[in-house]
């Protein structure tokens, strides 16, 4: 049972073409067809000044459709861990007037944002959409390790081995949402576990 | 509970004049005690009592906030305003005796920046005088860009030269020079902050070419305060204390209102903070609206009015106060 | 004179007690029969004497031993305290606030003594003497957060102003009712408060911002709040609940007046004069049944509160596996006669 949704839950929108100089994004899986999409409400030239960094998934789909819209740079990665370094470098040497687009996954979405943030960058000027999984990155209060990938609720933390409720209470400092130990109580009430994040 | 501000008794130490326009008053606590302390970019109000009338002003503080045995602010002549520049440079003496607000902060720096870019146009140079002391002791990273008239009228141009060196570049209208914004604008690090004070066409300026140009709006950062304006005398209705009041030329709508004996909360007395905003019970006549607080569309409501700079003309105005 | 300070304990042999006096001033936070929330604010004036408001900081017989829970809390995790970089300036300012109110509310326990930027500070129930310069961290031991909460009762955010909103940037939390400063912080107002049920939708969160960035200097602002605690434990965190959590299984009818404590936080809110942002001290006092319904009014009132509190609260405030026990034993207490008007015993 998920608990009713609460105000530190992030809200994603639609991409939207915004005013700068230079345009990054950062994309995975289907997050290519959002920016896809976004290039049709683009004015001309836009992606003149764009770099895209996109994380094709195993399916290797849809990087075709990011070719397509001829960025001055596209970067594909095998995954996020393996962009960082760049995506670092990139970030260390813009200028204002740089403008950051996060589409896919809410994993990659928060994983990126948290990247941004610690260079200057306001979450409320990121562009955000969210395309495919549901998958959580869940942060155990408890040991404070970071489990990836939880689809279900409540979910066992991959570190400290604790049954945890996630919560939707999100930082996006930690880029996570919470897990609170569920049965802190009474640990012989052992509550169904269901999938519930996909 | 009312949200105003505590009062602070202070005596005039030194009245300097700085150039042709511009002269700057010296404040130290009546008791001997030091000031409150505050922060780069914070005002005061000061309370002028000038006869029979009681004008209230803003003025950023402009001395260190690293020094608190006085406070100083710069007034700049108006010779066309309602009186309250005048009467601060004719009649404030050393020793006088008089009354000024806490300080408030509605211009405060952002200090998340990983560098602070200010651009300053005339008497808007104040709030940066103590915002610049505050950073140069932290050892923060700042950038001042300063335009004035002439080099005559640039007011402390040279002690900012000298404290601070080739952080400080000045524009001259009367050379011709001017900021190259945009090329500005587009060369800043990442985790940059703007600030702007200065006249309002400078400030609109900034923010449009910042708002281009993809500076986010959390970046840029304006102090705003309008001076109320003269303007045709009217009559207010105050429902609520059952008052009848007529605001002249040179009264600001809030002053009438206090000098009716009726309070309304303020902090800036600029249109900026929004303390006083106050509701159109009805009306038939035209607003003058002079404050940033209130959006586009209550201004074309009628529903609302910022009494500290707006003004109406027009046959009747009724007011929940 | 001065206060004589307890030495008692909040885990473990849980030797924590209150003085007779002490029950009289403890900040009974309900004014009437019931409660639901409300934004309760008010200015921050001192009070009358004898009460925990005689001073704006409140210091009593319980620092010493609450200043030894902390310093256990923060060798265990060290993660409880924490401050963004860019709020070091306003952890000077909260060191000049504690400082100059502890100095001038109990002058026989703490002495300040300023020349220009170099500062003494005695204090003389943790046996503290510095020297050290203001405004440069490397003359004190740990930075000016860190260093004057390790010596002041209560928890701490420091909450910086921008855009219109208040965001959680600093704190010492050790003494925190169930939520994790490790994980909040850098959230705006309304996001650290988004687990709170039904405030949200009644506006409350909303006014209660306005109200709190409007907040200036030498105008600070209180409310209480309050909670239940299962043995006087300082430090209920969510990092801990697994390890206290299964207190309140423990909770029998003939244990609830030893066992359950009444847990109020006096919060106050302060702007900072340097960074311009607000410090909100959080200061707990427990008191348990036993020592709560020597007072009869009290008693009554309590009873009935718990009893027709929203399931929603008691939720949230985690009373749900020992309210019918609380309320049967506190039941017996209540004779249904009236209560008078206001917080204080009769």
């Amino acid at each position: 049972m998920a608990a009713k949704s609460i105000i530190s839950r992030p809200v994603y929108g639609t991409l939207s073409p915004q005013p700068g100089k230079h345009h990054l994004f950062i994309a995975d899986a289907e997050g290519a067809l959002a920016i896809a999409e976004m290039a049709g409400r683009a004015p001309p030239g836009f992606f003149d000044d764009a770099e895209i960094v996109f994380i094709p998934g195993l399916d290797g789909k849809h990087a075709v459709a990011l070719e397509a819209l001829k960025p001055a740079q596209l970067h594909l990665a095998p995954s996020f861990a393996s962009l960082l370094p760049r995506l670092r470098q990139t970030l260390a040497n813009a200028h204002m007037g740089l403008r950051v687009y996060l589409a896919g996954t809410e994993g990659l979405i928060g994983q990126a944002m948290q990247v941004a943030l610690e260079a200057g960058i306001d979450h409320t000027s990121i562009q955000t959409e969210h395309r495919g999984s549901l998958a959580r990155r869940m942060q155990c209060v408890h040991c404070k390790g970071i489990t990836e990938n939880v689809t279900t609720q409540p979910a066992t933390c991959a570190h400290c081995g604790l049954l945890l409720l996630v919560r939707d209470h999100y930082s996006r400092r930690i880029a996570a949402f919470q897990g609170v130990c569920i049965n802190a109580e009474d640990r012989s009430e052992i509550p169904p576990m269901e999938e519930i994040f996909r | 509970m009312s949200t105003g501000t505590t009062k602070l008794d202070v005596v005039v130490s030194d009245v300097v004049p700085v150039n042709d326009l511009v002269t700057r008053f010296h404040f130290r606590r009546r008791d001997g005690q030091l000031l409150p302390t505050f922060s780069g970019g914070a005002h005061v109000v000061v309370e002028m009592r000038d006869g029979e009338r009681t004008r209230l002003n803003p003025y950023s503080l402009m001395g260190s906030p690293l020094d608190t045995r006085e406070y100083t602010i710069s007034v700049r002549r108006d010779d066309v305003g309602r009186g309250g520049s005048l009467f601060m440079h004719r009649s404030v003496k050393p020793g006088m005796e008089m009354v000024v607000s806490y300080p408030v902060n509605l211009f405060s720096l952002d200090l998340r920046a990983k560098k602070h870019l200010m651009l300053a146009g005339g008497i808007g140079i104040t709030p940066f005088m103590a915002q610049t002391a505050q950073l140069a002791a932290e050892g923060g990273n700042f950038e001042l860009h300063y335009t004035c008239r002439t080099a005559s009228l640039g007011t402390y141009a040279d002690v900012l030269r000298e404290r601070y060196d080739r952080r400080v570049r000045l524009y001259h209208d009367d050379l011709e020079e001017r900021i190259e914004l945009d090329r500005l604008l587009s060369t800043q690090p990442l985790g940059t902050h703007l600030y702007v004070c200065g006249p309002a066409g400078m400030i609109n300026w900034v923010r449009d070419r910042a708002a281009s140009l993809g500076w986010p709006a959390e970046t840029v950062h304006f102090e705003h305060f309008a001076a109320p304006q003269p303007g045709l005398p009217f009559d207010v209705r105050l429902a609520v204390s059952g008052k009848s009041i007529r605001v002249d030329e040179q009264q600001s709508l809030l002053e009438a209102i206090e000098a009716a004996g009726v309070d309304p909360p303020y902090l800036c007395r600029g249109g900026v903070c929004g303390q006083c905003e106050t509701n159109v019970i009805s009306c038939d006549g035209k607003f003058i609206h002079n404050d940033h607080w209130l959006s586009e569309e209550e201004h074309r409501s009628g529903k609302k009015i910022m009494p500290c700079v707006s003004r109406f003309e027009g046959r009747s105005l009724v007011l929940e106060r | 004179m001065g206060i004589t300070f307890r030495k008692e304990t909040f885990r473990d042999d849980f030797t924590f007690k209150n003085s007779p006096e002490h029950i009289r001033r403890f900040p009974f936070p309900f004014h009437e029969d019931a409660y639901m929330y409300a934004v309760n604010i008010e200015p921050h004036v001192v009070g009358p004497r004898g009460s925990v408001l005689e001073n704006l900081i409140d210091v009593d017989e319980h620092y010493v031993a609450e200043m030894q829970d902390r310093a256990l809390v923060l060798a265990e995790d060290p993660l409880r305290c924490q401050s963004l970089p860019h709020m070091t300036l306003a952890g000077w300012d909260l060191l000049e606030l504690l400082m100059e109110q502890q100095a001038l509310g109990y002058p026989e326990h703490f002495t300040l003594t300023r020349d220009g930027d170099r500062w003494r500070w005695i204090n003389r129930p943790l046996g503290i003497d510095d020297t050290f310069t203001f405004g440069d961290t490397s003359t004190l031991p740990y930075g000016p957060m860190e260093y004057i909460t390790r010596q002041s009762q209560g928890d701490f955010c420091i909450l910086d102003q921008r855009d219109g909103n208040l965001w959680m940037d600093a704190g010492m939390v050790t003494t925190q009712a169930d939520w994790s400063l490790d994980f909040d912080i850098g959230m705006n107002f309304f996001e650290w408060h988004a687990p709170v049920p039904l405030a949200h939708e009644k506006g409350i969160f909303v006014r209660a911002l306005k109200f709190l960035t409007n907040i200036q200097q030498g105008k600070p602002a209180r409310r209480l709040n309050w909670t239940m605690t299962i043995n006087p434990r300082l430090d209920t965190s969510p990092e801990n609940y697994h390890k206290w959590g299964p207190d309140r299984a423990t909770v029998t009818p003939d244990n609830v007046g030893d066992k359950v404590h009444l847990r109020v936080e006096l919060q106050s809110f302060w702007r900072l004069p340097r960074s311009n942002g607000i410090v909100f001290p959080i200061r707990c006092y427990l008191i348990k049944m036993d020592e709560l319904v020597t007072q009869p009014k009290w008693a009554r009132r309590l009873h009935r509160v718990i009893r027709d509190l929203p399931d929603e609260l008691a939720n949230y405030k985690g009373l749900t596996r020992y309210r019918p026990a609380l309320v049967e034993w506190l039941s017996k207490l209540d004779d249904g006669s009236p209560t008078s008007p206001g917080f204080g015993p009769d």
